[in-house]
């Protein structure tokens, strides 16, 4: 096979078995999504623009929780805690190497490279312990809960690393956004419209990268293992090296979260390892639809706006309408609203009618 | 005498521990070991307890009457959930979680409207005693003293009532106990129900000891997690060898270190168990009986 070719048959991965959304039709349909968000910033304020980012920083999290637990099968409920070391490396990176020289974007590397670190160890303590699903969301549950009460109580002037003090409950400020050097003065990515079109891109390229990822051999075994553990075993793959694989590259898209947002808002606080933090994307993926990517970023983005919407009129109940749909979710519609409302317009898909 | 002194602290400490861990655990435990189920909303009947047995004492009712309220109201509140929400779910495991997690945000974040960010305490009951140049309090004597008593009374209630046999059979071969007249949802709603009893009496035993806030359901959470992954299925064979262990490790390490290297030490210990004993202490046991 040439290397032309191979690329071609490597680029048709991007549609498949394991992704709703196929052909023409499909296509034509992301591409005026995507012109529609491309155009967004003409139409707004800079300002507005700015702080719409936030929602695009969590879905990198959602996509790799979509991957974990929804092609994976493995519920983690400490995806928050891989957000958080990402977002305090960052924090701690950035402070003492300051942000010339393309240092920034160095430390995003490291600080996502320190989750997946995080994730491995901790992931293969899990997966070749070969502990049953229920196991594996309370321990990654326990994870989160420890870290946040630990940098909860960082408060003292002993508690620093290097020039970057911890600060304990208030959380960690005053880190440098992300900076992109470039001949005639650095781009400072602040919440502005640079920064959303540089999220936007990423975004894209991490979707459809998980696309391709998800249809290729690969993706196919770990879907494989989620159906029936034993059958992929006997078929002769090592389950729990496709499952700690999975695991660490979710949780990498969390800790790739976690810098976006620290970066975006300068700011870290141990609160986004708690207890409501870790359950909100939980709350997104199941409602979203967690089998799927494309249904897990609509889902997502939509519970998001509502989320954000409640906060703003009536901040207290925004949690209790999140805990209801998660329930009501759960009970009727166990694969999703967004899934639950495509089917009767997609009767004739396979995808669909195969799923569990 | 001083190495005594030091001795019966880390006694007290030990067996401090120790009462938390089987307390906040034993509810999960059952709800666990019978079911199947992991319930996240845990905490929050560990809350309801609470805030129960603390209104009834505010009340003027007596301690252990606002405890057993606590307890009794947490259990009802379980077996409506269990009707409501959990019965449906049964075939789904892993959806159990995230449905019961939801139960848990609209429950804390509920109490917190309704009820406030904290509620008055009542005070911890009895005093204190001194041994060497420290003084001790006597209610938490009393707790340990209950762990143990709780322990004891699962261990009648499921090898000498008839609840409990029923239950068993029930929890073995769902079909066979139906086809013998056992009305097995009546069973499942019990033993649920029983559970966040359980959890309930944790709440109304430490509420005398802790801030009351709506969040409080998730201090123990992580305890009570960790002792039922290490311990397993089972309660004799898993909660209570675990309680052992972890209260051990958690004594050692936070009058070494403080409480939250206690805790940490705690959760790094239960990693490791895992990797070991992915079944937890009652599934090595269980098996090398089998």
């Amino acid at each position: 096979m040439s290397s032309a070719s191979r690329f071609t048959s490597f680029l048709k991965l991007i549609e498949g078995p394991q992704t709703l959304g196929k052909g023409p039709k499909f296509w034509s349909g992301f591409g005026v999504v995507l012109l529609a968000a491309c155009a967004y910033p003409f139409f707004a304020d800079s300002y507005d623009v700015g702080n719409n980012v936030y929602f695009f920083n969590w879905l990198f999290m959602a996509m790799g929780l979509s991957l974990i637990w929804g092609y994976g099968g493995a519920l983690s409920f400490g995806q928050t805690a891989f957000f958080g070391v990402a977002g305090y490396a960052y924090g701690v990176l950035t402070i003492n190497l300051g942000d010339a020289y393309g240092l920034t974007l160095i430390s995003l590397v490291l600080a996502v490279g320190i989750s997946a670190l995080f994730a491995t160890i901790l992931g293969y303590f899990l997966f070749f312990g070969r502990i049953s699903g229920v196991f594996l969301g309370i321990v990654t549950l326990s994870v989160t809960l420890v870290l946040e009460r630990f940098m909860a109580q960082t408060a003292g002037p002993e508690w620093a690393i290097g020039k970057a003090r911890l600060n304990g409950f208030n959380g960690m400020g005053a880190m440098p956004s992300l900076t992109i050097p470039w001949p005639g003065g650095n781009i400072v990515l602040y919440p502005d419209v640079t920064l959303y079109y540089v999220t936007l891109v990423l975004l894209l390229v991490c979707y459809l990268g998980l696309r391709i990822l998800v249809n290729s051999r690969f993706g196919n075994v770990i879907v494989a293992i989620r159906e029936n553990p034993m059958r992929a075993e006997m078929l002769g793959y090592d389950v729990r090296k496709y499952q700690l694989a999975t695991f660490v590259i979710g949780s990498a898209l969390a800790g790739l979260s976690g810098v976006l947002y620290t970066s975006w808002g300068n700011y870290i606080t141990p609160a986004s390892m708690g207890m409501t933090a870790a359950s909100l994307p939980i709350v997104w993926v199941a409602v979203g639809g967690r089998s799927d990517l494309t249904t897990t970023l609509v889902g997502t983005l939509a519970v998001l706006i509502v989320f954000q919407s409640l906060t703003i009129y009536g901040s207290q109940y925004a949690l209790i309408v999140m805990g209801t749909l998660l329930v009501i979710t759960v009970l009727i519609a166990p694969r999703g609203i967004v899934i639950a409302l495509l089917s009767p317009f997609m009767r004739r898909k396979s995808k669909l009618e195969g799923e569990r | 005498m001083e190495f005594l002194y030091s001795l019966f602290s880390f006694f007290y400490q030990f067996g401090d521990a120790f009462a938390f861990l089987v307390l906040s655990a034993c509810g999960l435990a059952v709800i666990f070991g019978m079911m199947g189920v992991i319930n996240l909303a845990h905490g929050e009947f560990i809350l309801c307890g609470a805030y129960v047995s603390t209104s009834a004492t505010h009340m003027g009712v007596p301690l252990p009457i606002a405890i057993a309220l606590g307890s009794l109201a947490a259990g009802i509140a379980g077996m409506i959930v269990e009707v409501v929400v959990i019965r449906p779910l049964y075939k789904r495991p892993l959806d159990t979680i995230v449905a019961t997690w939801g139960i848990s945000m609209i429950v804390t974040q509920g109490t917190l409207i309704v009820l406030g960010t904290t509620m008055a305490g009542s005070g911890t009951p009895f005093g204190s005693f001194s041994v060497g140049d420290y003084s001790y309090s006597i209610y938490r004597i009393v707790l340990m003293v209950m762990a143990l008593v709780t322990l004891a009374a699962l261990w009648l209630m499921f090898t000498k009532t008839r609840f409990g046999i029923l239950a068993r059979a029930t929890i073995q071969v769902p079909h066979v106990a139906e086809a013998l007249g056992v009305n097995t949802n009546l069973i499942y709603s019990l033993t649920f129900g029983l559970g966040a009893a359980l959890a309930g009496l944790a709440g109304g035993l430490y509420a005398p000891t802790m801030t009351l806030v709506p969040t409080m359901g998730a201090a123990f959470m992580v305890e009570a997690f960790v002792t039922v992954v290490v311990g397993g299925a089972d309660i004799f064979l898993g909660t209570a060898p675990a309680a052992v262990v972890l209260g051990f490790i958690k004594a050692s390490l936070t009058s070494w270190q403080g409480q939250l290297a206690g805790q940490i030490g705690m959760l790094i210990a239960v990693i490791i168990v895992i990797r070991i004993l992915p079944r937890g202490i009652s599934g090595k046991i269980l098996k090398e009986r089998a």
